[in-house]
């Protein structure tokens, strides 16, 4: 008689641990992604001041630019919209414009006189580190989080609780962004 | 050792040593109460007649110890305000102030920090200034959620931003992993033994007045004379200890600091860079006291004992040396 009840209060004990340590994840995976969002935005907004900043200096590389405006309008639609792969995969577009702008502004010196485009560039590298820093964080939390789903005996109570496993904010597959970048002279 | 072990770790080794400083505290005034305020408990009542006929018990002694007591209280206030007002004496000795976002390179360290804090995933913390040409950085709090980071004039000024990222990385590190709670503390109790050092001699040498018949207890036997001697030695040598203490606490932690650092930053070769420039930066930092030492990345007292080895460096070096940190990152970078 007793035997049972305190086996079952142990299985009981067990499940609520569980529980409550996903639980405990789970919010901190949502939060490292509002975290991201944040910085996205903050990528949105910076990018029109930036643009409209450095075209009088780069007339000739309207190209660039005008990329760089059209990725960032993609982007800006799919977090209106998308699903965690499209705008991962939008994001990641805006990312290669915005690197080969950067890149390309190191051949203007009168740029870096400018005091307001420094300001910029400071606030561009402060953003885009700030933004694959909360991409680190977010997905070492995943990646915590799922294996604390599937690891014995957690992974007979999770999907019972209703816990499904969280998606890496990674780059697409067929991503620019992967692809080594070619030197050309 | 993960930073769960470490946190744990850190928190009872700050208890631990709180309950030790109070002792201390209470050994002293014990002390004092025995050979200079005449404190003696199972002394028997002296029954002598008075003009009355009558036998009127005396005690030539006095039953409670008031130096106990006072130092019990005392120490205890100390405890308390270390934990509660700890980092802002520290940051106070340093004459640091807070980080301008008008200024564009400290704009940028302030941008860094808050980098780190979300690389971290914790609150963020205060960034300060210590107008000092040296390059130099501490950590101080009681807990993640209300810290500080500061670094030097010189090291704003001299690193880049991938440099500077890693030295805040770091800090970061050390206030993740509760090492700013320990050596805030540690700092904090160690002025305050500093301070009962000076008052206590000035009280020895001076004030033995009301010792008379102390002194003659105190010569009874040898297991007093014992005591009282370990009682003087401690008194002197606290100062010297806590420091080498403090020491030895600091030189573990900061391995550990420059490896989590790297892991934040996921760059090693960064704060590889960071450190050669400090470590050739020679001169001393002249606003950072020794009280601080054992908080900042590189010792404030100039490198040269650092890049001793041998036993009295080991003991009071408050870091290893920056050759064994570099080499130990380069490992890193290299397998990465």
């Amino acid at each position: 008689m007793t035997i049972p009840v305190i086996v079952i209060a142990l299985l009981i004990v067990g499940a609520i641990v569980i529980y409550n340590g996903l639980v405990n994840l789970k919010h901190q995976v949502d939060n490292a992604f509002k975290q991201i969002d944040i910085q996205l935005k903050r990528r949105h907004d910076l990018i029109p001041n930036l643009v409209n900043s450095v075209k009088g200096e780069m007339k000739f590389e309207s190209e660039t630019l005008e990329k760089v405006v059209q990725a960032r309008a993609g982007a800006v639609n799919a977090s209106k919209s998308g699903s965690m792969g499209d705008i991962a995969a939008n994001e990641g577009l805006l990312s290669q414009a915005l690197g080969k702008l950067l890149a390309i502004s190191e051949n203007y010196p009168n740029l870096k006189a400018i005091e307001a485009v420094k300001k910029l560039m400071e606030e561009l590298a402060h953003t885009e580190n700030a933004l694959s820093f909360a991409r680190q964080l977010y997905n070492d939390l995943v990646t915590k989080f799922n294996i604390k789903q599937q690891v014995f005996p957690n992974n007979l109570f999770a999907s019972m609780l209703g816990f499904i496993p969280a998606v890496l904010f990674e780059l697409p597959k067929d991503s620019k962004e992967r692809e080594n970048v070619k030197v050309e002279f | 050792m993960n930073i769960y072990e470490q946190q744990t770790k850190n928190k009872r080794l700050t208890a631990v040593i709180m309950v030790v400083f109070v002792a201390f505290f209470l050994f002293l005034g014990l002390g004092f109460d025995f050979f200079y305020a005449s404190f003696q408990p199972q002394d028997q009542a002296v029954f002598t007649e008075n003009y009355d006929g009558y036998y009127e018990a005396e005690v030539k002694n006095q039953p409670i110890p008031y130096g106990t007591i006072i130092a019990f209280i005392v120490a205890c206030f100390m405890v308390g305000n270390s934990a509660l007002n700890g980092a802002q004496m520290v940051l106070k000795s340093t004459m640091a102030r807070r980080a301008k976002s008008s200024n564009p390179k400290e704009k940028q360290f302030l941008n860094i920090v808050s980098e780190m804090s979300i690389a971290s995933g914790l609150p963020k913390p205060r960034a300060y200034i210590v107008p000092d040409m040296d390059l130099n950085a501490f950590a101080t709090g009681f807990s993640p959620e209300k810290s500080y980071i500061a670094v030097t004039q010189g090291l704003i000024a001299e690193l880049n931003r991938e440099e500077l990222q890693a030295v805040v990385a770091h800090e970061m590190s050390h206030i993740r992993n509760y090492d700013i709670r320990l050596m805030t503390i540690v700092s904090a109790l160690m002025g305050a033994i500093v301070l009962l050092r000076d008052f206590t001699a000035r009280r020895m040498f001076y004030g033995r007045g009301r010792s008379s018949s102390s002194s003659n207890r105190s010569g009874g036997g040898p297991i007093m004379i014992a005591i009282f001697v370990l009682w003087i030695i401690a008194l002197i040598f606290a100062p010297f200890l806590s420091r080498v203490l403090a020491m030895a606490i600091s030189r573990k932690r900061e391995y550990l600091a420059d490896a989590s650092a790297a892991e934040l930053t996921r760059n090693p070769k960064g704060l590889i860079s960071a450190l050669e420039k400090i470590r050739n930066a020679v001169m001393p930092t002249k606003k950072i006291n020794n009280g601080v030492a054992h908080m900042c990345i590189t010792d404030p007292r100039g490198s040269l004992i650092e890049e001793k080895l041998g036993f009295t460096a080991d003991l009071l070096a408050s870091h290893p040396p920056m050759e064994k940190r570099i080499l130990a990152l380069k490992v890193m970078s290299y397998q990465q």
